[in-house]
């Protein structure tokens, strides 16, 4: 697939990753780049496997072939060391911890650019204090990015859907990443808090972290991305910059089903290319 | 919103139903006075004219609650700060708390002494005295709707939004925090030293009905938000309050409950840390009690040890204890902390019984000869201090300290190293690590936290914690058995009491597992006549309290937060993750 041929370094290397559950095979043979500065969008209907393969990029899922990389070093598929290493997430269904406030949140996400143990916490020495107080002004500080410095002290259950979303950002990002991974950061929102979304996804990359993206807000998706990937049951369609993959025939193929070979039997035994019967929505709204 | 008419339960004039609020509560106080009963057979002597005696004293304060109550919301000048929340709730509870405790005294005046015909015409007195502001609360109009259940719900609800209190002077913040402090050590001293049965159920009825009018009038939320200001003073307050305690005891056997209590209550916040902040499911925590009690048992110098020559001084042994328990801890965590949930339970559940079992068991014949079996290790000798023993009572400025009140005062030194180890754990970062394990374990190992780390970490502190407990608790005791160190027996400590401590007092919280240790403590102790069924009476008041407080008896300040900690309305943002995406509006300042 074209993709832009620059002097830009990856810093995310998946390299023929495949996950299976029992017979099903959610991700089959991806390989996929995200280079710095980048932002690149992963599209694909309902089931695709977008979610599942950021799973297995971030070491909640273990691939069962394949491997990820960070800045040219393998990542072991552990999610703690993953994110140690630079790749920070959101969940497709807001997994924020409800029970902790705003700051709480961000806090945690700090965890691994932050080292105090049980120890220096019973102790409360300078360097205590002085670590808790720089971990706390940077959480701050990406309050203030996300426009959530008023409501610190809020639980985070208690904020509307919207911000609930841009608090998982923020809180992904106080791992100070090198690579932010959203899956459908816009799902439930509204148009203006789309619009703020977009703006917000921007910023981010201007702070230098390549961001990957799901979505199924295409004009989101197509407005954003340098590049756009499209997974079709687990497999790497199509890619490529957002006018290339919008004109291409398959991926609309893809999502509104193939018009004239609708064989269910031959659809079994399909090439690569051809697009499957069976998924028909064209809008998902996964919650 | 619907438009709710209000109506009273109880048809009567406004007028009347205060009046007979406030009568009632005045003619209980005097009925407290009068003689309830002809013989001095029923504990605490009722038969005086002119002074109360036994559970007449608790008549006379619950009817002073009422009395007082009713006066504010007559609007009496320097009472209206009793009921911020201007509500009818604290009238209601209050008068049921008289109410309850009065007639629970003549009905057991009656049944102990057999029949009505014991009771003096002051009885009778007390009895309608006390019914009259029952009555006259739910005289008083509420908002009535169709269902009777939301109608009598409306008499005890606390309203939402309570009017901001005018700030206090840091001076008179510190004053309030001085009067509750003192009159909490007074309730809890009262408590611990009924002589009977029926003085502790009352004494339960009035506190019970009394805190919680408190806390329907807004005066719990006016007191924390104090606290919030003072936490280094109310801590301080809340130590000189727990050292003064043996100072105000002439009996040992009352420090003796206190100390049982602190050692309970240190267990518990320990246990606090892993079931209240990282969310771990341990049914087998009373093991490391049980560690701790027998490696300081066997190092201390008991000729029955067998390192019988082995004395190590207290500081080592304790260390010892905490050690062999932290050990025991990462034991057990490394191979169960993988699992999640139910399995964990089950699986500590089992390693709590093979220590018991194992103990039991290591007494030369079908083990190592290390325990002495079921024999345990006697004879454990006291504490010596550089030369203060703790075995020996002391006087003390004037005051008799006996052997109990010595421990008991070593046991709140500990038990203040344990808060302070709670608290400082739970403000930091690994305190944060333990949270987001607890609320997503999935979302916080995707934040970069090493899950299996840090809950094995909380595992070995709340571990180490418990053995320290234990191995005061060795030399309290004189000796240790293993039978105490089961899952669940019908006397604290034992793993499904100590879990109730937590829930019951409030997980997450320092005072809560406390609070929950005292009363799982005192009511076996002392509602003797519950004897075997006192198991299923806690079994009784853990489901009715999970149903009606899920949070416990001290909620979380997390919980507390989920209304607005300025009270005001700057967001209606009551949408929350099972909303409707709304419209949002801008967090801006
Ligand atoms: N843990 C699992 N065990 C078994 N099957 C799974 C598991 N996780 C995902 N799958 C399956 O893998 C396929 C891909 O799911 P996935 O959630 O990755 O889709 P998606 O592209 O994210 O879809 P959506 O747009 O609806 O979010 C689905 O058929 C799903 O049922
Ligand atoms: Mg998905």
């Amino acid at each position: 697939m074209s993709t832009m041929t620059t002097e830009t370094t990856p810093v995310l290397e998946a390299r023929n990753v495949t996950m299976r559950f029992g017979g099903l095979t959610a991700v089959r043979s991806v390989d996929f780049t995200v280079n710095a500065g980048e932002i690149v969008g992963l599209i694909g209907p309902n089931g695709a496997g977008k979610t599942t393969f950021f799973n297995c990029l971030t070491g909640l899922y273990v691939p069962t072939e394949g491997t990820v990389s960070y800045q040219g070093t393998v990542l072991p598929p552990k999610p703690h060391l993953v994110t140690k290493a630079g790749i920070a997430r959101t969940f497709q269904n807001i997994r924020l911890f409800a029970n902790m406030t705003v700051l709480e949140n961000v806090l945690v996400g700090r965890h691994t650019r932050t080292k105090e143990g049980l120890w220096s916490a019973l102790l409360r020495g300078p360097g205590f204090k002085k670590a808790e107080k720089a971990s706390e002004e940077r959480a701050m500080e990406l309050l203030e990015f996300i426009g959530l410095e008023a409501k610190r002290d809020h639980l985070a259950r208690n904020l509307p859907y919207g911000e609930q979303r841009k608090l998982e950002i923020a809180r992904a990002l106080a791992s100070e990443p090198g690579l932010l991974l959203l899956d459908e950061p816009t799902a439930g929102m509204n148009p203006q808090e789309t619009r703020a979304t977009e703006e917000l996804v921007f910023a981010i990359r201007d702070k230098g972290i390549a961001v990957l993206l799901i979505e199924h807000d295409m004009r989101f998706v197509f407005n954003l991305s340098d590049r756009v990937a499209v997974l079709v049951q687990g497999e790497k369609l199509v890619e490529g910059t957002s006018e290339v993959v919008q004109a291409d025939e398959r991926v609309i193929a893809a999502y509104l089903g193939e018009p004239f070979e609708g064989d269910p039997g031959a659809a079994e035994t399909a090439e690569v290319d051809a697009a499957e019967a069976g998924t028909t929505s064209t809008k998902g709204e996964a919650q | 919103m619907t438009d709710t008419t209000t109506r009273a339960l109880i048809p009567l004039p406004l007028a009347a139903a205060r009046a007979l609020v406030l009568v009632g509560g005045i003619a209980t106080i005097v009925s407290a006075f009068l003689a309830w009963t002809w013989t001095s057979e029923f504990p605490g002597d009722l038969t005086i004219t002119g002074y109360p005696g036994g559970l007449q004293w608790l008549t006379l304060i619950a009817g002073v609650l009422v009395t007082v109550f009713a006066l504010s919301a007559y609007g009496v000048p320097g009472l209206g700060w009793l009921i911020p929340a201007r509500n009818n709730a604290p009238l209601v509870l209050t008068a049921i708390g008289a109410f309850g405790v009065t007639w629970y005294t003549i009905i057991s005046i009656a049944a102990e002494l057999g029949g009505l015909a014991n009771l003096e015409p002051g009885g009778w007195v007390a009895a309608i005295a006390s019914l009259l502001p029952v009555i006259g609360a739910f005289a008083l109009p509420e908002p009535h709707t169709e269902s009777t259940k939301d109608n009598l719900k409306a008499y005890i609800a606390k309203p939402e939004n309570i009017p901001a209190p005018a700030p206090l002077s840091p001076w008179l913040e510190r004053a309030v925090i001085t009067v509750a402090t003192i009159i909490g050590l007074a309730v809890f001293t009262y408590g611990i030293d009924t002589e009977y049965g029926e003085l502790f159920v009352g004494f339960l009825i009035v506190v019970v009905f009394a805190v919680w009018a408190l806390h329907t009038a807004g005066l719990m939320d006016r007191f924390s938000r104090i606290v919030a200001h003072n936490r280094s003073f109310t801590l301080a307050m809340g130590f000189a309050a727990a050292i003064a305690f043996p100072f105000t005891q002439t009996d040992d056997h009352y420090a003796n409950i206190g100390v049982n209590i602190l050692i309970f209550g240190t267990v518990a916040l320990g246990l606090n840390i892993v079931v209240g902040l990282a969310g771990l499911l341990d049914l087998g925590y009373v093991a490391f009690l049980g560690v701790g009690a027998y490696t300081a048992a066997l190092v201390s110098g008991s000729e029955f040890s067998r390192f019988s020559g082995v004395h190590f001084p207290f500081w080592a042994a304790a260390l010892a204890g905490a050690a062999a328990s932290l050990i025991f801890g990462v034991l057990i965590g490394a191979p169960t902390l993988r699992l999640r949930g139910d399995y964990l339970a089950i699986v500590t559940l089992g390693f709590g019984e093979i220590f018991r079992i194992a103990v039991n068991n290591m007494d030369g014949e079908s083990g190592p000869d290390i325990t002495n079996g079921p024999n345990g290790i006697p004879s454990i000798p006291d504490l010596n201090f550089f030369g203060f023993n703790l075995g020996e009572a002391h006087d003390i400025a004037g005051f008799t300290i006996g052997r109990f009140a010595n421990y008991y005062l070593l046991m709140v030194l500990i038990m203040a190293l344990v808060v302070l180890v709670y608290t400082r754990a739970a403000d930091s970062r690994i305190g944060r690590s333990w949270i987001a394990i607890r609320e997503d374990e999935t979302a916080a190992t995707a934040m970069g936290i090493n899950g299996f780390r840090v809950k094995l970490i909380a595992f070995a502190l709340g571990a180490a914690l418990a053995g320290l407990a234990g191995t005061v608790s060795a030399h309290v005791t004189y000796s240790v058995v293993p039978t105490p160190y089961q899952f669940a027996g019908s006397t604290p400590p034992n793993s499904a009491f100590l879990l109730a401590a937590v829930v019951l007092g409030g997980m997450g919280t320092v005072a809560g597992p406390i609070l929950g240790a005292a009363l799982l403590y005192l009511l076996p102790e002392k509602l003797v006549f519950l004897q075997d069924k006192s198991l299923l009476a806690f079994g009784i008041a853990l489901i009715l309290l999970m149903r009606f407080r899920p949070e416990g008896i001290i909620a979380n300040r997390r919980r507390q937060l989920e209304f607005h900690e300025t009270g005001q309305l700057d967001v209606p943002d009551t949408t929350t993750l099972s909303g409707e995406p709304a419209a949002v509006t801008k967090a801006g300042a």
